[in-house]
């Protein structure tokens, strides 16, 4: 095993790392394609008969939870791949998914919060599974959040990162089996992802695919910008470093 | 007399064992973890037992939810120790640089820290039993299996989280922020199938719980011993 290079930088940080702007035109174009779906949302599919106007969290509860999703397997893929290769573009990208997955997993819960006082009559239900599930994902990515941020030595933090966010996706598999104790559920059983036709009307149905397009995007977007900072971040610490051994 | 330089280096499992006689021995020696931890443990019970109203939830309804919450920090107090103590003089550069690979390492901690919650659950499960008026029957000794299979878990998990956290500048406050996730799924299933053989039905009702408890020790035993040298100082 390389023992010098783990705690080493694997690409030399440069000044070239600000070349790349944060914010650019990827994610304005991400925003503007949501503040879209909620125009279309809103004003350009029918309501729903029975549930009403709070049906119209569905086209930012179901995409954000798929969001979500997205950026957790990033950093499991992440996770895997920097202790493979040792590489921190490997360990940046999963910091990045991680980040933008506890920030979607918070949407997700308090949306699906407000839809499930209007419908189910309840904030919160423990026996619904995927409450309690989505619950017990973002514990987990707080966990490597806090985590992250209590190690200074960057080869050291990849490393301690990466076991867990591995072990964070294994653990999925368990969270899932755990909390599926019961056939009581709120949620509606698939509606989407099963073998017929979606059961949507075919207005709310396009509504839902640009708006899931809409959000895999923006997940993408505030991933890759999220990276950039990390780039930034890290050429800044190199920099600082350098000048304080000069 | 056999030379000391002719000594082969032990396996794996032999490592091990030496490395959970060292961490017992010095636990034997001290005491301080086990009787913080069964005091913890015995006051939990008793703050738990005022926490209901005693007409509405029946004593022998609240020990199984007592149970687990007891074994859970319990071992979180356990847990905490395993690697500090190599942290005073720098120990683990001491077991780093012995002839043992680092599975050992791992493995012999693991050990240490399931006798050591097993002795602690030795003095917690009588506890419960005296002060919640609970049988001595079939059914508690089936409890008592499935605490020994939740043990296993935590102990796998949370041993390798140990290591982690003392390397942090948060220490002994990272570990229960990175082990209870992980706990959550385990004590779920566990306090199901528990509560199911409390209530007196038969064990087969509760295996689909149980089930998940013995993947989960499975999985996270192999995980965290393939996962332990990455989270050793090169």
């Amino acid at each position: 095993m390389t023992a010098i290079s783990l705690n080493r930088p694997t690409v030399a940080p440069a000044a070239s790392a600000f070349d790349r702007r944060v914010v650019d035109w990827v994610l304005w174009v991400a925003l503007a394609s949501v503040a879209a779906v909620y125009v279309r949302a809103a004003a350009f599919t029918p309501l729903e008969a029975k549930q009403g106007a709070v049906q119209k969290l569905y086209y930012l509860h179901f995409p954000t939870a798929l969001g979500a999703y997205i950026a957790v397997g990033i950093t499991a893929l992440g996770s895997i791949a920097y202790l493979w290769l040792h590489d921190e573009r490997a360990d940046r990208l999963a910091e990045a998914g991680a980040e933008v997955a506890a920030v979607f997993l918070v949407v997700v819960m308090s949306m699906g919060s407000i839809w499930g006082h209007v419908i189910w009559g309840t904030w919160w239900a423990w026996w619904d599974p995927r409450l309690a599930l989505t619950l017990f994902l973002w514990f987990v990515v707080i966990a490597y959040l806090v985590l992250r941020g209590a190690i200074d030595d960057p080869g050291m933090r990849g490393r301690y990162s990466a076991v867990l966010g591995i072990l964070g996706a294994l653990l999925i598999p368990f969270i899932h089996l755990s909390v599926y104790f019961t056939d009581a559920h709120l949620h509606p059983m698939p509606i989407m992802f099963k073998p017929e036709r979606p059961s949507l009307p075919s207005e709310m149905l396009i509504t839902f695919l640009i708006a899931f397009v809409a959000f895999t995007f923006l997940t993408i977007a505030l991933i890759r910008a999220r990276y950039r900072l990390g780039v930034q971040r890290d050429a800044v610490l190199a920099m600082e470093e350098e000048r304080g051994a000069a | 007399m056999s030379g000391y330089l002719d000594r082969r280096p032990p396996g794996t499992l032999a490592a091990a064992w030496l490395v959970m006689r060292k961490d017992l021995s010095i636990e034997y020696r001290t005491r301080t973890a086990f009787l913080s931890a069964v005091v913890f443990a015995v006051i939990a019970l008793t703050v738990f037992y005022f926490a209901w109203d005693q007409s509405v939830v029946a004593t022998s309804d609240r020990a199984s939810g007592v149970l687990w919450v007891v074994l859970t920090f319990s071992a979180l107090l356990g847990l905490q120790r395993s690697f500090g103590i190599e942290e005073h003089d720098r120990g683990i550069d001491a077991l780093l640089v012995s002839p043992i690979s680092r599975e050992s390492i791992y493995l012999g901690k693991a050990m240490g820290n399931l006798v050591f919650l097993s002795a602690i659950q030795l003095v917690a499960i009588p506890a419960l039993v005296l002060f919640y008026n609970l049988r001595v029957d079939r059914p508690l000794f089936i409890v008592a299996g499935i605490v020994f299979l939740t043990m296993l878990g935590i102990v796998a998990v949370g041993t390798l989280f140990s290591a982690m956290a003392v390397n942090t500048r948060l220490a002994e406050l990272l570990l229960p922020m990175l082990s209870l996730p992980f706990f959550v799924p385990l004590l779920m299933s566990a306090a199901q199938a528990g509560a199911r053989v409390f209530a007196g039905r038969p064990v087969a009702e509760a295996m689909p719980q149980l089930n998940i408890v013995i993947a989960f020790d499975i999985v996270f035993i192999i995980a965290c011993t393939l996962a332990f040298p990455f989270t050793l100082e090169e």
